[in-house]
């Protein structure tokens, strides 16, 4: 019983890489454009804005938290960049945007950690606050960007495109930060179980307060990145994100209850994710059918994870006749 | 080496510990010592005060009266971190363990090394590190292996490394050997010989008498809060240690029963297996009649329960209510069948504290209201619900707009109670009826449970409380891991003889070592 647990797990776990899979085989047979490196390259650069986002996601989600402002973080930190810092060298540009948007995060982070307010309520309201305020200091107007910014979509390093450098930086951080930190442990003790981390004596608000912050500087990020490459916002900019981003987090192993996963399936999930979106507009399918394709992406991903959490949960099972069970 | 110092003060003494909750004293002064270099074994029944003295000791709760030293020094604990700086690390049963970390993240996650001033984790000291520690406990295994793939006596086997890491003085371990097979016990045993010859003292507190003679060289009895004698391991045995346990005066008054129980069966429970949980559990119990079943903490009493209720599957075995079999037992059958099963979380599973008492009572049971399709007649409810509050004395007949959660707990529990009687159940299981609520509620539980097999219905009382068991029941079981290790006829009750089939041990003697 036991091993047979421990298969259905590895098949639950490779769900996602078979889904992938599929996409690959069914795309690629109807489209001979859709598996070409120049098509893949277009993939992960769509794909970047979702990849930061689904990042910083991946903090709130291994403390088994949610944050839902992340779209709304990327339409007001945008405004602020087009509105008001149309003149300054992108560098600071970006700097404004990384501390509005840890600030953004900070709020969500004290009202989660401190007030104890469920995270999907506090974030639920800071998007409604936060795209209202965009809304109103942008009247609702579509805001653009300077060449400064949006030629930095054109820009590479090594001649790597620069949306792709962006998410390497930003995944390579994330993921030290992660693994080789104590932080970055004590994140995964905390989400697995809080009452014994704190038990343990670890900072378990403050640690909570910090992933916050994270996934608020990295929605920001994320609304940069894509600032260059759509030159200009509307009042639609970032709806529904949230969901991308932790569809794509989960996809990727992590899980909605805390404590499991990591950066590397977050991109993993994106790239899914994009790589589906991308499929459905080569071959030229109904439009109406992305949100289809998505939202059953979605389910699988949740789907898998509760199956596997469920399992887990049965093989910590303790038993009264041990002897009977090893 | 540190065993030939002859130490001329104990390790640990604690002196007249007091101390009460809610007014309600549970330790009456417990003292006792513990030199470097033994274990002391720590025994009596569910709530004579182990769990309590051992929480003060942890720094979880603090005493009201008495003091404790740790090596001369005056040592109050305001914390579990407290404690633990000073030296005392509490193993407790529920392990406090991540399993989606490894061993080696485990065992540092409140201290992790960090390389020079950056701040990244020493990984090449932390690996070194965990072997020394996992060497120290003979757990050969790899320091990255996630702690959700270990087995229950590996975990607790990391647990001790990473009190020895801790530098752990007193090493508290909590009915450690529950939930080992055999030779994860003995590889234990292994273990804390070797500590104690590096001079830790251990206090070790088990149910498992044969244990505790096994590897303490001294015992300490605790009844109702205090210590009734402490002695060498020599001059005891598992009988004595027994009657010592026991002896309590029952003080608890219960009323008389004026039913004998009667011919026929109402509940006949054949061969019942469950892998892990229940080995071929067989009984009767006939209506009118009321059945305790008695077992120490961990002794499978609710989980047989719940299999009889069919809330887990069961593997072999029959179960007949009234005559007739439950072919494949779930909640819905057996409850159609006439079971009836009180939870013993009220809070979790039997009450929903946002309703009336009203929707509380009729929940379970809206079919018996049906005026039409998918309508509920709330008179007939109402007046029915009216009827039950009354007969279970409930404080308030304002059964309609009074909520479940401003009840207090003993009415609560009249509630879930009431709502199981309005299905007029055949048999009813309940399982601690009277946990946390005063001594006027439980009375009154009790009048209830004697109304019922009054009118001919059977009762399986579970309760932790042996006086309850014995003041009630008509025939007492005892059950241990999972296994009926004793049937007792009212004439014949003797609470020595109870618990001492509560503890008879269950099992493979020994399992083949490979």
């Amino acid at each position: 019983m036991n091993s047979r647990n421990r298969i259905t797990i590895l098949l639950l776990q490779a769900a996602p890489y078979l889904l992938f899979l599929a996409i690959l085989l069914v795309f690629g047979s109807l489209s001979d454009r859709f598996l070409s490196l120049a098509n893949f390259t277009n993939i992960v650069i769509q794909a970047a804005p979702v990849a930061i986002l689904a990042i910083g996601m991946t903090f709130v989600l291994l403390t088994a938290e949610i944050d839902l402002s992340v779209g709304a973080v990327m339409y007001l930190t945008g405004c602020i960049l087009g509105l008001y810092l149309g003149g300054v060298p992108w560098p600071i540009g970006l700097m404004v945007v990384l501390v509005a948007s840890a600030l953004l995060g900070a709020v969500n982070g004290a009202l989660v950690a401190y007030l104890g307010i469920t995270s999907f309520i506090a974030t639920l309201g800071t998007l409604f606050i936060g795209r209202g305020i965009a809304m109103s200091v942008s009247n609702t107007a579509s805001v653009y960007f300077p060449e400064a910014i949006t030629s930095l979509n054109r820009a590479t390093v090594f001649g790597i495109p620069s949306a792709i450098v962006a998410v390497a930086v930003v995944f390579v951080i994330a993921w030290v930060l992660l693994q080789q930190t104590p932080f970055g442990r004590q994140v995964y003790a905390v989400g697995q179980d809080r009452d014994a981390a704190t038990k343990a004596g670890l900072p378990a608000r403050r640690i909570v307060f910090f992933c916050f912050v994270i996934s608020g500087a990295l929605a920001g990020m994320a609304g940069f990145v894509s600032s260059t490459q759509i030159g200009a916002i509307t009042a639609s900019y970032g709806l529904q994100a949230e969901f991308s981003a932790i569809a794509a987090a989960v996809l990727g192993g992590t899980s909605l209850f805390g404590g499991r996963g990591g950066v590397k399936g977050a991109l993993f999930g994106a790239l899914l994710i994009q790589t589906a979106a991308n499929g459905l507009v080569i071959i030229n399918a109904n439009p109406y059918i992305y949100p289809l394709v998505t939202a059953g992406i979605i389910f699988i991903a949740v789907a898998v994870d509760g199956l596997r959490s469920h399992m887990l949960e049965r093989l910590e099972r303790r038993f009264i006749r041990p002897w009977e069970i090893a | 080496m540190k065993t030939n110092q002859r130490a001329d003060q104990p390790l640990l003494s604690v002196e007249g510990i007091t101390k009460s909750f809610f007014g309600v004293r549970v330790l009456h002064g417990v003292s006792f010592e513990l030199w470097p270099g033994e274990a002391l074994g720590l025994v009596g029944e569910n709530g004579s005060g182990k769990s309590t003295s051992m929480n003060i000791l942890g720094g979880v709760h603090q005493p009201d009266g008495g003091r404790m030293s740790l090596a001369g020094q005056l040592y109050a604990p305001q914390s579990p971190r407290e404690a633990g700086r000073a030296g005392i690390a509490f193993i407790h049963q529920e392990l406090n363990l991540f399993p989606n970390l490894s061993i080696e993240e485990n065992l540092f996650i409140t201290d992790f090394p960090k390389r020079g001033g950056v701040p990244f984790i020493d990984r090449g000291w932390v690996r070194k590190r965990a072997r020394e520690l996992l060497a120290e406990v003979d757990l050969d295994l790899p320091p990255t292996r996630l702690v959700g793939n270990l087995a229950q006596g590996e975990r607790q086997l990391v647990e001790i490394a990473k009190a020895l890491h801790a530098d752990a003085k007193v090493l508290i371990l909590d009915e450690p050997t529950t939930s080992l097979t055999r030779r994860e016990v003995e590889r234990l045993f292994a273990i804390v010989n070797r500590l104690k010859s590096r001079g830790v003292g251990i206090i070790f507190i088990s149910h498992a008498l044969e244990d505790v003679m096994h590897v303490c060289e001294r015992v300490t009895v605790l009844r109702d809060g205090a210590v009734v004698g402490t002695d060498l391991r020599e001059r005891l045995n598992v009988p004595a240690i027994i009657s010592m346990m026991v002896g309590r005066s029952i003080d608890a008054i219960f009323p008389e029963r004026s039913t004998k129980p009667r011919e026929e069966v109402a509940l006949r429970v054949r061969g019942l297996t469950q892998r892990g949980v229940a080995n071929d559990v067989s009984f009767d119990i006939r209506a009118g009649e009321v059945v305790g079943l008695s077992g120490l903490m961990g002794s499978g009493r609710s989980e047989l329960a719940r299999l009889i209720f069919g809330l887990d599957p069961i593997e072999s075995g029959t179960i007949e209510v009234a005559g007739t079999r439950l072919m494949r037992p779930t909640p819905k059958a057996s409850m159609a069948a006439g079971l009836a099963f009180l939870t013993e979380d009220r809070r979790n599973e039997g009450l929903l504290m946002d309703a009336s008492i009203v929707d509380n009572i009729g929940l379970t049971f809206l079919k018996r209201f049906r005026v039409g399709p998918g309508f509920v007649g709330g008179k007939a409810l109402n007046t029915t619900a009216g009827e039950l509050a009354r007969m279970v004395h409930l404080s308030t007949d304002r059964v309609q707009d009074t909520l479940a959660k401003h009840l207090s707990g003993g009415n609560q529990q009249k509630v879930v109670i009431a709502k199981w009687l309005l299905r007029r159940p055949k048999v009813f299981i309940l399982d601690e009826p009277t946990r946390g609520i005063d001594v006027g509620a439980k009375q009154e539980v009790y009048r209830i449970i004697n109304r019922l097999v009054e009118e001919g219905g059977a009762v399986f009382l579970i309760s932790s409380e042996i006086e309850e068991v014995m003041g009630l029941s008509d025939r007492i079981l005892t059950i241990n891991k999972g296994e009926i290790t004793g049937s007792f006829e009212r004439s014949g009750f003797d609470r020595e003889a109870i618990l001492a089939a509560a503890m008879a041990p269950v099992g493979p003697k020994r399992e083949a070592t490979a």
